[in-house]
């Protein structure tokens, strides 16, 4: 085995978009009108794949605590932002303020903990380690928040005469809330744990495939992926359940009145 | 035991001066959408005034911790929610709520109160209109509380149910002295058990007769 990957020059990577050319000719042949979105998507894929090898590449060879922090910070306001578009007209303006804490209160603890105490990197802002591992933590919470804030909506909305009939009954919003608590925490870790179940037999994870290819030995790209599994699981339950009971408590008011 | 005065929500409803007494029943008639409903609600704190105020023994409600109000004041809806759980589960998420001793025979007396002849474990979505409606009847004798807000049954119920369910609820509040505010839209039931008859009608109290 060679010490490390192939190396890809820009005529190599222009043989793959062979496959651009293959869907075209089905959705051609087939009538489906879909080609500007392929190719709109192909080539912004290409710029803003570009554009960020660009940027680590100077990032990488330039390592600086600020700049690390500001990559960082960057990539929790993208994930909050995301989550607004998402969810546009739907969000007041309290669950806005508790999805930016959550979000940033639950993600960043675990992203340093794993990568000071569990990883250890060196330098401690080494920006190699913090980029990427940021980035599969924050992604992570961010669809696991994403789905709990949809099955919190969605409950909210279709039980008010469930909720308002334990709030007579002498609940208080909290245990009237309970049930959407728990359902839309589970949720949000399901996806986790359903891939944490199929990894390694249905597929092989992303960043250990990565891994594998540049050259690491397929046993410490094992045991990064664990630690990174461990980690965004941890990124997805904090978070979320940050958000969630946090999250409830926007629907009442202080009169403890469903709103 | 409520004193209302200004009382305003939204469009709905407007009250200038009210009081209602202690252990008595007082009866709201009117048109259906003339407000009677939005008034139990405020009465239970469900919402509140946009303006005005509603005092329960000289207190202003919104001074009151609404959880605690809520164990004192129980509303019984026009088509109450039904757990869908056992009859069991029904009756003891109140007492949960109220943090009180779970004891079987009282669940059995609750029921047998409210003439539902079906064991704990019965699948409370099975039930039909009338059952339910009995069930919530049972869930709130079982709480205790000082003050029932009655919205009349759905008219979905028959007749007989309906009947049944209004003379359950005076029978208990006469025997246990305690307080019950009643939607009808019966002037008979009204005549026959209100010590006091209001008229909610077009967002506006219209009268109040006594009756006693």
């Amino acid at each position: 085995m060679s010490d490390g990957i192939i190396q890809l020059n820009f005529l190599q990577v222009a043989l793959a978009y062979i496959f651009v050319l293959i869907v075209l000719f089905f959705l051609r042949r087939r009538g489906i009108q879909r080609e500007k979105e392929l190719i709109f998507a192909s080539l912004r894929m290409t710029i803003q794949l570009i554009a960020v090898g660009y940027i680590l590449t100077f990032v990488f060879e330039q390592p600086h605590p600020l700049v690390t922090l500001a990559i960082v910070l960057i990539m929790v306001g993208f994930a909050i932002l995301t989550l607004f578009r998402k969810f546009k007209g739907k969000l007041s303006h309290r669950i806005k303020k508790v999805i930016v804490l959550s979000m940033t209160l639950g993600t960043l603890p675990v992203v340093l903990y794993f990568l000071l105490i569990v990883i250890r990197v060196e330098p401690y802002y080494n920006p190699q380690y913090f980029v990427p591992i940021t980035g599969m933590i924050i992604g992570n919470s961010m669809t696991g928040i994403s789905l709990g804030i949809h099955t919190m909506l969605n409950r909210f909305n279709h039980q008010k005469h469930e909720i308002e009939e334990s709030l007579i009954l002498g609940a208080t919003p909290k245990q009237a809330s309970n049930q959407i608590i728990n359902d839309s925490f589970d949720a949000a870790i399901m996806p986790t744990l359903n891939s944490m179940l199929g990894m390694g037999i249905i597929f092989l994870p992303g960043m250990m495939t990565g891994q594998i290819l540049s050259g690491v030995a397929p046993n410490m790209a094992i045991l990064y992926q664990i630690g990174i599994m461990l980690g965004i699981l941890g990124g997805v339950s904090l978070a979320t359940y940050l958000f969630l009971q946090l999250g409830y408590r926007t629907f009442f008011n202080h009169q403890k009145q469903l709103i | 035991m409520y004193t209302i005065r200004n009382l305003k929500y939204n469009d709905v409803l407007t009250i200038n001066s009210l009081k209602i007494e202690a252990k008595k029943i007082t009866c709201i008639v009117g048109e259906s959408g003339g407000g009677k409903t939005t008034f139990l609600r405020l009465l239970s704190k469900l919402v509140s005034p946009t303006e005005g105020t509603i005092e329960y023994y000289q207190q202003p409600l919104e001074t009151l911790d609404s959880v605690a109000y809520r164990k004192e004041v129980v509303m019984l809806p026009q088509k109450p929610f039904i757990f869908p759980k056992t009859i069991r589960d029904n009756l003891v998420k109140g007492l949960n709520y109220h943090q009180k001793e779970i004891n079987e025979s009282s669940l059995e007396q609750a029921l047998a109160f409210v003439n539902l002849a079906k064991p704990l474990s019965t699948d409370a979505s099975r039930l039909s209109g009338g059952e339910a409606q009995r069930l919530a009847i049972a869930r709130i004798i079982l709480l205790d509380p000082q003050v029932i807000l009655l919205d009349e049954p759905s008219s979905a119920l028959d007749d007989e149910t309906e009947a049944f369910v209004i003379k359950a609820m005076v029978n208990y509040v006469k025997e246990h002295q305690k307080s019950l505010i009643m939607i009808t839209h019966s002037k008979h039931v009204a005549a026959h058990y209100g010590d006091t008859v209001l008229t909610i009608e077009k967002g506006c109290l219209k009268g109040s007769e006594n009756n006693e």
